[in-house]
């Protein structure tokens, strides 16, 4: 039987609105992931060293301050300094349109903002995910 | 009409009219109910404000008396509009400062001052967990300094009202007006300063705490207890409901936590042995205004009403007069969609309007850029004119409290009454707001809530429109306002020339003696005014605090 999919959420920096990231935490626990959330405040370092740990799939990055270019450049390069660029790092939270389309460049699969439905996360998460393994 | 020929009529009506004119379609939905959940009938009549034992007296009262249904003045705005408030902040306090003088220029009356993350939760710009956030969501305010800037050229006596969303660092930021008024030789009776100052709600939702709840709350008080000695014209404490809902409560969990805080706090004051009757008049509340027009209206009045009547219970008020507050309402941040984002401007507008019929002392608009950014001037400039429109051209102001009386109003405002009596029952059973966070109470009814709400959404149970019905193949991109890139250099090179130019050995003597203070039960305040003056930073001051104290983590979820 194929292992259950694990996601860590994270919310580095220092923003406190944790409202979409439980939500989508929940929302791929229902759908039967294994989900870690880290709560809120940590650092990129933290964030690699949690999904290393728990031997995650996939991160998910949630943001609202604006600190989202610093942190989710920081979480990638921890990734690939550790080895662990086969880790899938998705994020939501407010985003500008410019800066979709620079963080996907840089590597992160998919951003979704405000009004973002759960299902089609899960879908997206599950599907990158299962192309990864299948590469 | 008696009661019995009106129930009689009633009921023919609803088996009749209603009933032929429903068959073969049926009702639009299987249950209508309002977003907290309240069922919402076909129709109400007197009957309804018979069930609810309503009475005139005793439930509305007149406006500007006990209990305050109908609002908090007597003149409702027959006088004076609303103060006209904009979130603001951003950048240095140079940058912050233009878009403040931007806005009083086109005729905003109140200064709201937004700081950014790194001065929330009491580091410097330059402490390494700051990378990234300096500017961003408000202004960086390290020492004094930025303060002065921030009002060079604006004397506090100016705005109708300045107000300061600190709260685990409303102590200094209390320290530093108070500095700051003596440089700029303003008394503190000429201004008003409001000090969101509510700390427990940030446990619950917005999550810029800095020590843990216990030492948060003496912090908290000795802000209150400190002005109502010496500064009586500044609003020492905001309860807030808005970060509640934003972390998606509903309305009747909104006002029933935000009251359980305030009874913490004033409990925590009362027992110190302040007079109830000099404290509560200078507490404001600062509410969330959503879509749902009139249980936002209703929850409004009942929040006044439960606030003086429980409070007057409480604390065996004789004066009632005190039992009021300054009303803030800020439109839903939350319920504005990056999808077609300048139908936020409609959102914005209802939700205003439900503010003012609520009955608000201050009104915060949303600008319709917010899914994406920091506001843009344009977008910030609509915004203020949304309520300016509002206030001159609708006629909504005119009378007070219109929609008391309002069979279906009185019926809403008693329902969500009697389920908030409900939820501060199990928090009092609880021990109260501070054991009821660190049983996790609040923040798990809140995600509940929260999950549920976004489910219908995702079923379509609850339409939002450009979000799951009505949307557009392509999106209508909009000016994306981005903050200065330069502030945390500008920032470091402040911070280190601060640090090169005061007297550090009588900084240092003073951090000392704030250790001496916070280790005992004395008022913070004044060795705080001392310390800021000096230039002591924001960052070692709560080094010194996170010492005595301890930091706070929170249990995940």
């Amino acid at each position: 039987m194929e292992r259950r999919l694990r996601i860590l959420i994270a919310k580095p920096g220092l923003d406190g609105h944790d409202r979409g990231a439980k939500i989508v935490a929940r929302a791929l626990r229902d759908a039967g992931m294994e989900v870690i959330y880290t709560g809120r405040r940590q650092t990129p370092e933290q964030i690699v060293n949690s999904a290393l740990q728990e031997d995650v799939d996939a991160i998910g990055l949630s943001i609202l301050s604006g600190a989202h270019e610093t942190m989710f450049k920081r979480v990638l390069g921890v990734l690939t300094e550790r080895q662990a660029g086969d880790i899938l790092v998705f994020g939501g939270g407010i985003i500008p349109p410019d800066d979709v389309a620079e963080l996907k460049r840089l590597g992160i699969v998919e951003i979704f903002g405000p009004g973002s439905s759960m299902s089609e996360i899960v879908r997206i998460v599950q599907e990158e995910i299962r192309k990864r393994r299948d590469s | 009409m008696g009661k019995r020929d009106l129930k009689a009529a009633q009921d023919r009506w609803l088996e009749g009219p209603y009933r032929e004119g429903l068959r073969g379609r049926g009702e639009r939905k299987k249950a209508f109910a309002t977003q907290s959940g309240l069922p919402i009938k076909p129709v109400y009549t007197p009957l309804d404000l018979e069930d609810i034992g309503f009475d005139y007296r005793e439930d509305l009262g007149f406006p500007g008396q006990y209990p305050f249904t109908r609002g908090k003045d007597a003149t409702g705005y027959r006088d004076n509009f609303w103060i006209f408030q904009q979130y603001a902040g951003f950048g240095d306090a140079e940058e912050a400062n233009k878009r403040y003088r931007f806005l009083l220029e086109k005729g905003q009356t109140g200064v709201s001052i937004a700081l950014d993350l790194p001065t929330q939760i009491g580091i410097d710009s330059d402490h390494p967990l700051a990378e990234g956030e300096v500017g961003k969501v408000g202004v960086a305010i390290d020492s004094l300094e930025d303060l002065e800037i921030l009002f060079s050229g604006i004397p506090l006596n100016k705005p109708r009202q300045i107000s300061l969303v600190a709260n685990s660092v409303a102590l200094i930021g209390l320290a530093m007006f108070i500095a700051l008024a003596e440089k700029q030789k303003v008394s503190t009776q000429d201004t008003i300063l409001r000090i969101q100052n509510d700390v427990l709600k940030e446990f619950i939702a917005r999550g810029t705490y800095m020590c843990p709840p216990g030492p948060s709350l003496r912090m908290a008080t000795d802000v209150v207890t400190y002005c109502a000695e010496n500064h009586p014209n500044w609003l020492p404490m905001t309860i807030c409901g808005y970060h509640i809902r934003e972390s998606g409560s509903t309305a009747i969990q909104e006002i029933a936590f935000s009251l359980a805080n305030a009874m913490e706090y004033m409990d925590h004051v009362h027992r110190k042995g302040f007079a109830m009757e000099k404290v509560l008049p200078k507490l404001s509340a600062f509410m969330s205004v959503n879509m749902d027009f009139f249980e936002e209206v209703a929850k409004f009045r009942a929040l006044r009403r439960l606030w003086s009547t429980l409070f007057a219970q409480r604390y065996a008020i004789q004066d009632l007069s005190v039992l009021n507050f300054n009303l803030v309402n800020f439109t839903a941040g939350s319920s504005l969609t990056a999808q077609q984002p300048m139908n936020n401007i409609v959102r914005v507008t209802i939700e205003c309007l439900a503010g003012v019929l609520g009955g608000c002392q201050s009104l915060f608009p949303c600008s319709m850029d917010e899914a994406y950014c920091t506001p843009s001037e344009q977008a910030v400039n609509v915004a203020l004119r949304t309520q300016q429109i509002i206030a001159h051209e609708t006629g909504v102001a005119d009378t007070i409290d219109p929609l008391g009386g309002s069979y279906y109003v009185e019926s809403l405002t008693k329902g969500i009454e009697t389920e908030v009596i409900r939820y501060l029952a199990e928090v009092e059973q609880r021990g109260g707001s501070v054991k009821a966070i660190e049983q996790n109470y609040f923040q798990e009814e809140i995600a509940e809530a929260s999950y549920r709400l976004q489910n219908e959404i995702e079923n379509r149970e609850r339409v939002i429109v450009g979000v799951n019905e009505y949307r557009e193949k392509e999106e209508t991109p909009i000016e994306v306002f981005k903050p200065p890139r330069d502030t945390a250099e500008k920032q470091h090179s402040k911070l280190k020339r601060i640090r090169e130019n005061r007297n550090n050995s009588k900084v240092k003597g003073l951090l000392k003696e704030i250790e001496r203070v916070a280790e005992g039960e004395d008022n913070l305040v004044p060795i705080l005014v001392e310390a800021v003056k000096n230039y002591a930073t924001l960052g070692e001051i709560c080094d010194v605090f996170r010492k005595v104290y301890g930091g706070y983590e929170e249990t995940a979820f």
